[in-house]
C-alpha cells in the first residue's frame, strides 16, 4: 500500500476543495471571492467560538462540572435545558443564514451576491437547522423539563433513553455544524426530494450530511416520543386521572404519539436514500424501476404529522399561559383535549396536500383538500376556547402573553392562507412559490417558535430561581412579532406575483421593494433575538433581585408551581396526590398550600451514565465518517457504540439514593423561605419583589 | 425577451381567470373568520385587563351555547369551502380538456437542466425555451422530464404540473388574446435553476401558421447530437454561446416523445388509464361532453 493509497483510505471522498477558502484561493473570480469570504468568515467564528468555550471551561476548572452534572446527567430537568440550550445555538446560525438569504434576494435583481450554490446550501441548512435542530429540540426540551413535574414524577421513564435521546440530536445538530469546516452541504432543500438528492444527479458528498443528520434527529426523537408516552401513562401521581391531566401533559402525550408513528417514515425514507447513494439501489432513481414518487409519499407522510408535532406542545403552552395569565379555568377543557386529540388523526390524513400538482386525479386532490380545510374546525375551537378563557378573567400582560396574543392574531392568517394553499386549483398557482414560505412560516414562527418563546419566559423562573427581565422580554416578543410581520407579509404578495421559493435571482424589478422589506424585517428578527440573549443577560446579572426561589412566580395553576425554583433534583420530596385539574390552585384556594409532610423517606434516583455522551461523539464520528466515506472512521466508531452498549448492561449500579434527612433539611428550608417571602400581589408580579409567593387570586371569591 | 405577463391575478386566460376567481372567493371568506378574531383577540385583552373592574368569574369554564357556536361557525365554514373546493377542483383538473372550442394544439415537453423542449408532434418541429402556440384553440401539453423532478408553469394561463422522467402528465391551457407570458420550472433543481424560464407566446391564427412554416423550413435539423447537447446541464443561453445547435429544430421524429419517456415497465400513461377505468363506470358522459364542446378526441383517450 502506498502513501498516497493510505492517504487516500484515511481522508475518504475529502481533498482540500472541502475546506471553506480553497475555491477562492485557486480560482479569485469576484463571486469566488464574496462567497468563498462569507464562508471563510462564518468557519473562522465557529473554530473560535468552539477555542473560546473549551478555552473558558478549563479556564475556569469546569470540566468536572461539565461531565459529572450535564454530559452524564440523566435528570430531566437539566436534559430539558441542555435541549433548549442546543436550539438557542441553532436558532442562532439559523436566524444568521435567513439575514443572509434575504439580503441577497433584496439586491436578487438579475443577481444577488451569493452564488446559486452556495444560496441552495443556506436554504436547505436553514431548513433542516430550523426544522429538526431548534423546533423539534425546543419542544423536546420544554415537554422534557416541564411534564414530568406537572405529572408529580420524579423523572421520566427511561431516563438514560432520554439521555441517549438529546445525545442524537445534538450529534446530527454537530454534523450539520461541521459542514460549514468541511464544504459542501445538500442543496436538496430540507426535504431532499430524489432524484435530485440521488447519486447521478448530487454526487458530491452534500446530501450525505443532511440524510445523517435528518437520521440522527429521527432516531433521537423517536426515542423521545416513546419516553414521554410511557412517561404519561405509567408515571402519573395518585389521583391524576387523565382527565386531571394538565393541558399540555395532554399536548405532549399526543406529540409523542405523533413521533412514535410519524419518525419511522422519516428514517425509512432517509435510509432509502442512502442505500440508493451508497449501494447503488434503485428506490427512488429514475432508471431500473425506481419511483421518486414514493420518496415524496414517504417523506410526508413523516412531514405533515411534523407540523403538528411542532405546534401542538405550543398549543399546550398557550392553554397554560392563558388560563394562567387570565387567573380563571381553562375554558372547556374537555373540548380542548378532543380539538388535540382530532388533530393528531387528521394530520396523518392530509399528506397529498404537498403534491397536488404530482398528477393524482382531481377527486382524490379534492379529498385531500377537504381533510386538509377540516384541521381548520378543531384548530379554530382551541383559538375561540382561549378567547374564552380570557373572557371574564382578569388578564395580566406579561410577556407570554404578548406572544400568546401575538400568536393568535398571527395564527389566525396563516391558517387562512393554509386554506387558501388547501384549495388544489389555487396551489396549482402559487406551489413552489414564496406564497408557501410565507404561510409555513406563519405557521411555525407564531404556533411553534412563540409557544416555545412563551414556553421559554413562562417557565424560567421554575428552572432557574430568578425571574427574567420584563421590559426586555416584551421588547424581545414585540420585535419578534414586528418582525415576523415584515419578513413575511411581502412574502405573501411577491409569491402571488410568481416568485418561486429558492430563487437566488429573479428577473422582475417590481419584486424588489418586497425583498426589501422582508430583508428588514429579517434584521429586526435578529434584532429580537439579540434583545434575548441580552434579557438573559441582564436577568443573570440581577438575579438576587429577581429570585423566586418559593416557586411560584405566576400565581400557578399546576403542580410544577406547588415545589421550590429551581426544584430539586428529585422534583418532589414527598410524592404528591391531586384531587383537581387545577391541582396547586386547589390546593391553594384550599389554604393546604406549603403543608409540611408528615413522613420522610429516601429516594431513589437513576444514577448518571456515561452512555449518553459516548453515544454522542461516537454517532458524530460515526456519520462524519459515512458522509465523507472514511471506512476506517465508521468501522472505528461502530465498535465504540457497540462496545458502549455492552459495557452499559454490565452495569450494576444504576440507581443513587437521596437519604431522608438530606431531602428533609432541603424540604424544610424551602418552606421556611416560603413563609418569610412577603406574598406578592399581582401587580408586583413582574417587579423585582415578586419573590414567588403569590398573594393568590384563587382565594378571590366570584 | 419582451416584457412578459407574470401572475394569475392579472390572467390572460381561461383556466387562470377560473383561479383568480377562486382565490377572491376563498379570502372574502377567509376574511369573515378571520376578521372577528382579529378584533376581538385585542378587545376581550383589554376589556378585561387585570387594572380594570371588568366581571370576573374564575370558576367558569363552560357553556353548551358558546360550545355549539364555536363547534358550528368552524364547520359551516368548512363545509361551505369544501363544496366549492370540491366544484373547482374537478372543474379545473389540469389532466382533463378545457371545456372551449377550437381544433386543440398539441405540444409534448420535455424538462431538461435547465431548459424545456417544445415538441410539435403534429408538424415535426421543436423549439427550446419558446412555447408558441395560437390564441383562443386549447393548448393540450403532454409533459415529461429527461432529467430530474421539475414543475412546469405559465401562471398567466393556468396552474402548475410535475414533469417527472419516466412519466407523463398533462396540462390543458388556452389563452384568450394574443400575448407573451413567462413560464418557469419552479421546481429546484440545481444552479441553473432560477434562469429556467421560458416564453410561451400567443399568436394569432394567421401568425401561428406563419410561424410553424417558418420553423418547418428554416429550423436545424433534429439529431441525435443535438438531443445529447441539449441534455447536458446548461441553460438555453449557455448552450448557444458555446455552440451554434439552436433553439429551433425540424425533422423531428415523431416518437421523439415516447422515446424520452422510455420503453416503460410500467404504464407510463398512468393517468390516463385511470381515466379508461373511469370513463367505463361513466358511461357516454364523458365522451358527450368532448363532443358537445367541439373537443377534438385525445388520441391518449
Amino acid at each position: 500500500m502506498s502513501l498516497t493509497d493510505f492517504i487516500d483510505a484515511l481522508t475518504g471522498r475529502m481533498t482540500l476543495e472541502a475546506l471553506p477558502f480553497w475555491k477562492m484561493v485557486q480560482n479569485p473570480t469576484p463571486e469566488n471571492i464574496v462567497n468563498g469570504a462569507i464562508a471563510t468568515s462564518v468557519a473562522a467564528i465557529l473554530v473560535l467560538a468552539a477555542v473560546a468555550v473549551l478555552a473558558v471551561l478549563t479556564y475556569f476548572r469546569l470540566w468536572r462540572t461539565v461531565w459529572f452534572d450535564w454530559l452524564t446527567t440523566v435528570d430531566h430537568k437539566k436534559i430539558g435545558i441542555m435541549y433548549i440550550v442546543l436550539s438557542f445555538v441553532m436558532m442562532l446560525r439559523g436566524v444568521v443564514e435567513a439575514n443572509f438569504m434575504r439580503a441577497n434576494q433584496a439586491v436578487g435583481f438579475d443577481g444577488g451576491f451569493l452564488s446559486a450554490d452556495h444560496f441552495g446550501e443556506l436554504f436547505t441548512t436553514h431548513g433542516t437547522i430550523m426544522i429538526f435542530f431548534v423546533a423539534m429540540p425546543f419542544l423536546s426540551g420544554v415537554i422534557n423539563y416541564v411534564l414530568p413535574l406537572q405529572i408529580g414524577a420524579r423523572d421520566m421513564s427511561f431516563p438514560v433513553t432520554n439521555a441517549i435521546g438529546l445525545a442524537l440530536t445534538a450529534s446530527g445538530a454537530m454534523l450539520v455544524m461541521a459542514s460549514l469546516l468541511f464544504l459542501p452541504f445538500s442543496i436538496g432543500g430540507w426535504t431532499g426530494y430524489p432524484p435530485f438528492t440521488g447519486k447521478e444527479y448530487s454526487p458530491d458528498v452534500g446530501p450525505n450530511y443532511w440524510i445523517w443528520a435528518v437520521t440522527l434527529s429521527g432516531l433521537g426523537t423517536t426515542l423521545t416520543g416513546i419516553n414521554v408516552a410511557c412517561t404519561v401513562y405509567k408515571k402519573r401521581c395518585p389521583g391524576m386521572d387523565f382527565w386531571k391531566m394538565p393541558l399540555f401533559v395532554w399536548a405532549s402525550v399526543t406529540t409523542a404519539i405523533l413521533m412514535i408513528f410519524a419518525l419511522p417514515p422519516l428514517t425509512v425514507a432517509t435510509a432509502m436514500l442512502a442505500l440508493d447513494r451508497y449501494l447503488d439501489f434503485h428506490f427512488f432513481t429514475t432508471d431500473a424501476g425506481g419511483i421518486p414518487m414514493l420518496y415524496a409519499n414517504l417523506f410526508w407522510l413523516f412531514g405533515h404529522p411534523e407540523v403538528y408535532i411542532l405546534v401542538l406542545p405550543a398549543f399546550g403552552v398557550w392553554s397554560e399561559v392563558f388560563a394562567t395569565f387570565s387567573g380563571k379555568t381553562l375554558y372547556a377543557y374537555r373540548t380542548l383535549v378532543w380539538a388535540t386529540l382530532s388533530i393528531a388523526v387528521i394530520s396523518f390524513l392530509v399528506w397529498v396536500h404537498h403534491f397536488f400538482t404530482m398528477g393524482q386525479s382531481a377527486g382524490m386532490n379534492a379529498v385531500f383538500g377537504i381533510a386538509t380545510m377540516l384541521v381548520g374546525v378543531p384548530t379554530g375551537v382551541k383559538i375561540y376556547d382561549w378567547l374564552l378563557t380570557m373572557y371574564r378573567g382578569r388578564v395580566r400582560i406579561t410577556t407570554p402573553m404578548v406572544y400568546a396574543l401575538g400568536f393568535v392574531m398571527l395564527f389566525v392568517i396563516g391558517g387562512a392562507s393554509g386554506i387558501l394553499l388547501a384549495n388544489p386549483s389555487i396551489d396549482y398557482q402559487v406551489h413552489n412559490s414564496v406564497f408557501l414560505v410565507a404561510h409555513f412560516h406563519n405557521m411555525v414562527i407564531p404556533g411553534t417558535l412563540f409557544g416555545m418563546l412563551g414556553a421559554y419566559s413562562f417557565w424560567f423562573p421554575k428552572a432557574f430561581g430568578f425571574m427574567l427581565d420584563d421590559w426586555w422580554g416584551k421588547l424581545a416578543a414585540s420585535l419578534w412579532i414586528v418582525g415576523f410581520m415584515l419578513a413575511f407579509f411581502p412574502l405573501y404578495a411577491v409569491g402571488l406575483l410568481g416568485l418561486p421559493r429558492r430563487s437566488v435571482a429573479y428577473s422582475e424589478a417590481s419584486y424588489t421593494p418586497y425583498t426589501v422589506v422582508a430583508m428588514l424585517g429579517a434584521l429586526v428578527v435578529l434584532a429580537a433575538l439579540g434583545a434575548m440573549f441580552w434579557q438573559l443577560y441582564i436577568s443573570i446579572r440581577n438575579r438576587d433581585a429577581l429570585n423566586v426561589y418559593a416557586g411560584d412566580p405566576w400565581d400557578g395553576r399546576t403542580l410544577e408551581w406547588s415545589i421550590s425554583s429551581p426544584p430539586p433534583v428529585y422534583n418532589f420530596a414527598v410524592g404528591p396526590e391531586v384531587f383537581a385539574r387545577d391541582a396547586f390552585w386547589e390546593e391553594k384556594r384550599a389554604g393546604h398550600a406549603y403543608q409540611i409532610p408528615d413522613q420522610w423517606e429516601d429516594i431513589e434516583l437513576p444514577a448518571n451514565s456515561w452512555l449518553a455522551p459516548i453515544l454522542f461523539f461516537s454517532s458524530f464520528t460515526l456519520t462524519f465518517g459515512l458522509v465523507w466515506h472514511m471506512w476506517w472512521l465508521v468501522i472505528l466508531s461502530l465498535l465504540v457504540v457497540v462496545g458502549a452498549l455492552v459495557a452499559r448492561s454490565f452495569v450494576i449500579d444504576r440507581e443513587r439514593v437521596i437519604p431522608a434527612d438530606v431531602v428533609r433539611e432541603e424540604h424544610l428550608r424551602w418552606l421556611k423561605a416560603v413563609r418569610e417571602a412577603p406574598s406578592a400581589p399581582r401587580e408586583l408580579e413582574v417587579a423585582p419583589g415578586n419573590w414567588g409567593r403569590p398573594q393568590s387570586e384563587a382565594g378571590v371569591p366570584e | 425577451m419582451d416584457s412578459p405577463d407574470v401572475n394569475f391575478l392579472d390572467p390572460e386566460g381561461y383556466v387562470a381567470q377560473q383561479q383568480r376567481v377562486h382565490f377572491w372567493r376563498i379570502v372574502a371568506l377567509m376574511g369573515l373568520v378571520v376578521g372577528p378574531i382579529l378584533v376581538l383577540t385585542p378587545l376581550i385583552a383589554y376589556r378585561y385587563r387585570f387594572s380594570g373592574n371588568s366581571t370576573y368569574t374564575p370558576d367558569w369554564h363552560f357553556s353548551w351555547i358558546w360550545e355549539a357556536a364555536i363547534w358550528g361557525g368552524p364547520i359551516v365554514i368548512v363545509t361551505i369551502l369544501s363544496y366549492f373546493l370540491w366544484q373547482n377542483t374537478t372543474a379545473l383538473d389540469p389532466f382533463e380538456p378545457l371545456p372551449i372550442d377550437g381544433e386543440p394544439v398539441r405540444v409534448q415537453v420535455v424538462g431538461y437542466d435547465w431548459k424545456w423542449l417544445f415538441i410539435y408532434p403534429d408538424h415535426g418541429i421543436a423549439t427550446l425555451d419558446e412555447l408558441v402556440f395560437p390564441e383562443g384553440r386549447p393548448l393540450n401539453l403532454e409533459l415529461t422530464s429527461e432529467t430530474v423532478m421539475q414543475s412546469f408553469h405559465i401562471p398567466v394561463l393556468g396552474g402548475q404540473v410535475y414533469a417527472m422522467e419516466g412519466m407523463v402528465s398533462k396540462l390543458h391551457l388556452a389563452a384568450d388574446r394574443p400575448g407573451v407570458f413567462r413560464g418557469r420550472n419552479t421546481q429546484y433543481n440545481g444552479h441553473g435553476f432560477h434562469r429556467q424560464q421560458f416564453v410561451a407566446r400567443a399568436l394569432p391564427e394567421t401568425a401561428f401558421s406563419a410561424w410553424l412554416d417558418t420553423t418547418s423550413s428554416e429550423a436545424r435539423p433534429w439529431s441525435d447530437a443535438v438531443h445529447d447537447r441539449i441534455a447536458e446541464r446548461s441553460t438555453l443561453q449557455e448552450m448557444t454561446e458555446a455552440d451554434d445547435t439552436g433553439a429551433a429544430f425540424r425533422d423531428v421524429p415523431a416518437d421523439l416523445f415516447s422515446g424520452i419517456v422510455g420503453p416503460m415497465d410500467r404504464d407510463p400513461d398512468w393517468r390516463s388509464r385511470d381515466r379508461r377505468d373511469a370513463s367505463v363506470d361513466a358511461g357516454p358522459a364523458d365522451g358527450s361532453a368532448a363532443t358537445a364542446t367541439g373537443q377534438a378526441p385525445d388520441p391518449a383517450r
